[in-house]
């Protein structure tokens, strides 16, 4: 029985627990006061029938392969069983597929093996198919006779809900946890290889290492700061960009459209939003770039055409909405109490939104902002096609300059050694990368709530 | 609908005219889209005195308030007829500007509103964007004179430059009397100010209208019949949008016309 068909029959099983419990709830609330509703009854029931077995058959499918492992290497040559773990595992796919038989040539030497390998996972199918369902009827039976009258079902049915849900939100955490400490771990050797001074302050980003001792030109220095220079670079262009026109738009849906023509603009900005980045990047690339470049021409400047003002140009646009939609969001929330204070005093619109609104709005659109930040430093398809790969130390926004996040892309594009310098250098940049956004995230969450809290 | 029935002008005291009206009302009446709210609203509204509007909710009171300054001018769906004159000039007509008369004709409202800023700007906000004060030694002194007068200055003058937010109720109420009264306005309108307060606050700013009344016509919604009693000369009754009865506060208070104020002064409906 494959896993499809053996989940299908347990999910058939669990909604005939449901009905099961159902019924019997029913056939209780004809003589006496039932505690919860007959369908807590019956959820009651089918999670007694469904959730150990699902847990029991997940616990197998982990084990499983361990086991018969273990059982198979025993039917190995004399020669294989001696082998180091890494190879041992070659072989053991091997096995694997010869008894599938989808192995590109015979070796007779494992047919042993492979005989054995396949009987093994007959018996796994078998045994857990067959244990599987036992616990699921098991569990039916159990539940079905624990559905008394005085049952909590629905207390029960709920407890259960909300440890679900905590569990899912604990593995969105642990996820985290997970990213953060594999990275930190290859952070760590990374520094190990190269000295945290020479990384934060070094002037020169040269990431290539010699793969053998006696190529040349590739000596290697990790000093980040070019690269960190242009990411601020790139990031402040595109603030230049999306704060001022992301306010007033802002300003302008909020307080001065009419209720259509904010019907029509809202959405409009939103499309924005959800323009995939490529596209952005082949706008600044192929569009902006050039466009650029010819403007330069034009007036004698010397301008890239891969640049950080076309990357950063189109980044601010990309941009917009996220500062606009944000910001309506928290002058909509400023009380229509002030605004008619103010009025009341004989303020003109303007006077109204500069004096009273946007000071009261402030904390919200800082903290806007600052999402909008942390949302640009970590922005890559853009700066990856248009602005770049040299990392040149240099405040002139018309060169080609690079970014942590297009370095991380270089670095760990194509074929790599994960132990050497270069590679690790993707993950120390990450790293850093993950702080910025993640302060700044922080920061700005706190500024909203506080925010919130003024007016609640 | 109820308004259709034609109102009876009655003016209690026919001397009432003699005295010179601050405001005058005529032939108000008010629609929110199609939803009629006052039909043909006539008063007057002396200088220097205190004016009650009480009547059940939803009567018209605030709307009546807000023809005074305009701030019916702010909601989309609502329309105006009729012409209010303050100093014998239409507030409807044309060529008023709306921002200068709402300068002369201050409002506080039934929540205490005061700006998310400092005491002292919030005070001086209204002097600020009329530009009354030439320097910044005009501008305190506008500040305290005004906190003076809303009785507030002692209580904050050590903290001016604290949040206005951070007041009690009370105390928010008198700051914004305050900010109002910063714009040397001639009427201040004030719609249940005191109906988020405790009645100690509500004592307090019930004897601050009394003081004011000597520089200011106040106008004032109020639920309170003891308060209309307390701090008003003048009292007019609104029921169903339209005005019942208006006169002395005494004599509405003690011998109504109407048998509809008597019964709501009684008790009897609202
Ligand atoms: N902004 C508005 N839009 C639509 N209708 C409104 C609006 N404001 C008031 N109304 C309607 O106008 C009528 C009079 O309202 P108003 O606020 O003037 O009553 P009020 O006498 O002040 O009542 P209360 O004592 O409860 O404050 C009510 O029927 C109300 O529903
Ligand atoms: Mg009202």
């Amino acid at each position: 029985m494959n896993l499809l068909t053996l989940t299908t029959a347990l999910l058939v099983l669990a909604a005939l627990a449901y009905r099961v419990g159902q019924r019997r709830a029913l056939r209780l609330r004809t003589d006496q006061r039932l505690a919860a509703l007959p369908s807590h009854y019956g959820a009651y029931v089918a999670l007694w029938c469904g959730l150990p077995a699902a847990a029991l058959l997940v616990l197998w499918l982990i084990g499983e392969s361990q086991i018969v492992r273990l059982l198979v290497v025993g039917a190995l040559p004399a020669e294989s069983q001696g082998l180091a773990p890494a190879q041992l595992d070659l072989v053991l796919d091997e096995v694997a597929r010869i008894a599938a038989g989808t192995n590109l040539f015979e070796d007779d030497s494992l047919a042993a093996a492979a005989a054995r390998y396949s009987a093994l996972r007959g018996i796994s199918d078998l045994a857990k198919a067959v244990v599987v369902m036992a616990a699921a009827v098991a569990g039916l039976v159990a539940g079905q006779h624990l559905v008394v009258a005085r049952l909590r079902a629905r207390d029960a049915v709920e407890r259960l809900v909300r440890g679900a849900l905590m569990a899912a939100s604990t593995m969105a955490i642990l996820g985290t946890i997970g990213i953060v400490a594999s990275m930190l771990l290859e952070t760590i050797r990374f520094f190990q290889q190269v000295s945290p001074l020479a990384f934060f302050t070094g002037l020169e980003w040269s990431p290539q290492t010699a793969i053998r001792a006696d190529q040349v030109g590739s000596s290697g220095a990790f000093g980040a700061i070019p690269v960190f220079a242009g990411t601020a670079m790139i990031t402040l262009i595109a603030m230049i960009v999306a704060v001022p026109i992301g306010l007033m738009a802002a300003i302008h849906t909020a307080e001065y459209a009419s209720p259509r023509a904010r019907a029509i603009i809202k959405p409009l900005l939103e499309v924005l939003a959800g323009i995939p980045t490529v596209v952005y990047g082949f706008f600044a690339a192929l569009t902006v770039g050039p466009t650029l470049r010819r403007l330069g021409d034009t007036i004698g400047l010397d301008v890239a055409s891969e640049s950080a003002l076309a990357a950063g140009l189109v980044m601010g646009v990309m941009i917009i909405p996220f500062v606009s939609s944000l910001s309506d969001d928290v002058i909509n929330a400023v009380p229509q109490a002030l605004r008619d204070g103010a009025y009341a005093l004989g303020s003109t619109q303007s006077e109204v939104i500069v004096r009273v609104v946007l000071p009261a709005a402030l904390h919200g659109i800082v903290g806007a902002v600052l999402l909008a930040v942390s949302r640009a430093i970590g922005e890559t398809m853009i700066v990856v096609m248009a602005a770049g790969l040299a990392a040149n130390l240099s405040a002139n926004p018309l060169q080609a300059t690079t970014t942590v996040t297009v370095q991380i892309a270089t670095l760990l594009v194509g074929d790599q050694v994960f132990d050497s310098a270069k590679t690790l250098a993707a993950f120390a940049l990450g790293m850093v990368l993950f702080m910025a956004t993640l302060g700044l995230n922080i920061i700005a969450l706190r500024v909203v709530t506080r925010y919130r809290q003024a007016y609640e | 609908m109820a308004l259709t029935a034609r109102r009876q002008v009655l003016e209690t005291e026919p001397l009432a005219t003699a005295k010179t009206a601050k405001v005058a009302a005529h032939g108000v009446t008010v629609f929110y889209a199609d939803k009629q709210a006052l039909e043909d609203v006539s008063m007057d509204i002396r200088g220097h005195e205190v004016t009650a509007l009480i009547g059940p909710s939803g009567c018209g009171k605030s709307t009546f308030l807000r023809c005074m300054n305009r701030m019916n001018d702010t909601i989309a769906i609502c329309r105006v007829e009729g012409e209010i004159l303050v100093d014998g000039v239409d507030i409807y007509g044309p060529g008023v500007d709306v921002v200068h008369l709402r300068a002369r004709i201050g409002m506080v409202f039934q929540k205490p509103n005061p700006f998310p800023k400092s005491i002292f700007e919030n005070v001086a906000y209204g002097p600020r964007i009329h530009g009354l004060a030439e320097n910044k030694v005009a501008l305190d002194d506008i500040v305290e004179t005004s906190l003076r007068r809303a009785g507030l200055w002692d209580e904050v003058k050590d903290r001016l430059n604290e949040a206005g937010t951070g007041l009690s109720g009370g105390q928010q109420q008198r700051l914004c009397i305050a900010r109002a009264i910063a714009v040397s306005p001639e009427v201040i309108l004030m719609d249940e100010p005191c109906s988020a307060l405790d009645p100690i606050a509500t004592a307090r700013i019930e004897e601050l209208i009394d003081e004011l009344r000597e520089k200011y016509t106040i106008v004032i919604v109020t639920h309170s019949m003891q308060q209309a009693a307390r701090v008003s000369q003048r009292t007019a009754f609104f029921h169903l949008g339209v005005l019942v009865e208006q006169g002395d506060t005494e004599q509405i208070f003690t011998n109504p016309v109407e048998k509809r104020t008597q019964d709501y002064i009684t008790g009897r409906i609202g």
